[in-house]
């Protein structure tokens, strides 16, 4: 039970919620990448965690259950804007700099030796590094802004693919090229930046 | 025989629909002589366990 939670209420002053706030801020700003709108959802999601307070069983943490209500905001956001942000965008968007992955392998589709991904060192322990976040969210932020934004939704919003396509208007394979690109763009950064140390493969 | 771009396509893929059975067999073959891809592969599996946990507030519950 989190300090927060008093009885069956919850103690909406405790510094332990300004804390909350502050990681969803820094979620929502990462997903949405406009200061003003992450405020507008954070602000949401916790007015609405006040009236359904009640809702709260306490069947998870605290802390999981408001990222649960942001999620959720967020999610309804990008549904109603994406029309808007333009899915002609993120097609004419299939070179978007910084993500030419085809130069790690020869001309057969094999690695080039310097480029055959390593193996790294106990990386479920990073996961409970504050460090390893910090690179974490660098990294997230390095990748082109159209490819974050599809990775974004498919992993923190959990959409699935269908659904990513019909919002953004692009087609299903589209859609799988672009989370393979910013999959690859965010493994070589954390390899680069964090795991660099780890035994490189035969 | 898939070649190594092919096959992280396919373990980027896996994430995102089911593979067909010859996907699967293929990428098993590949799988079992290239380290490289293997490596790669647990490295997508990891990507994922580190969003889920990312999204839950990254911390464990009540964890500073």
């Amino acid at each position: 039970m989190s300090t927060a939670e008093v009885g069956n209420g919850i103690d909406w002053n405790d510094p332990s919620i300004a804390k909350i706030r502050r990681d969803m801020l820094r979620f929502a700003q990462l997903q949405l990448r406009d200061a003003g709108a992450a405020e507008d959802m954070v602000q949401e999601a916790l007015f609405s965690a006040m009236k359904y307070e009640s809702s709260f069983a306490g069947r998870s943490a605290l802390k999981t259950w408001m990222f649960s209500i942001l999620r959720n905001k967020i999610v309804d956001h990008i549904r109603k804007s994406s029309r808007e942000i333009a899915g002609s965008d993120l097609v004419s968007g299939n070179a978007e700099d910084g993500d030419d992955f085809d130069a790690l392998f020869n001309e057969r589709g094999h690695w080039n030796p310097e480029d055959k991904p390593p193996t790294w060192a106990d990386p479920e322990a990073s996961l409970s590094q504050q460090q390893f976040w910090e690179v974490f969210d660098a990294c997230l932020e390095k990748l082109p802004p159209k490819t974050s934004r599809v990775f974004m939704m498919r992993e923190f919003l959990d959409l699935d693919t269908d659904e990513i396509c019909s919002e953004l208007g692009i087609s299903t394979s589209n859609c799988w090229v672009i989370l393979h690109r910013a999959r690859s763009g965010l493994r070589m950064c954390l390899d680069s930046n964090w795991f660099a140390n780890g035994e490189a493969a035969c | 025989m898939l070649s190594c771009k092919d096959v992280t396509r396919l373990c980027s893929e896996e994430q995102d629909r089911p593979l067909t059975l010859s996907e699967r067999l293929n990428l098993r073959m590949h799988l079992a002589i290239c380290k490289a891809c293997t490596n790669f592969r647990q490295q997508m599996v990891f990507l994922r366990a580190a969003t889920r946990r990312y999204r839950e507030g990254r911390k464990e519950p009540d964890g500073e």
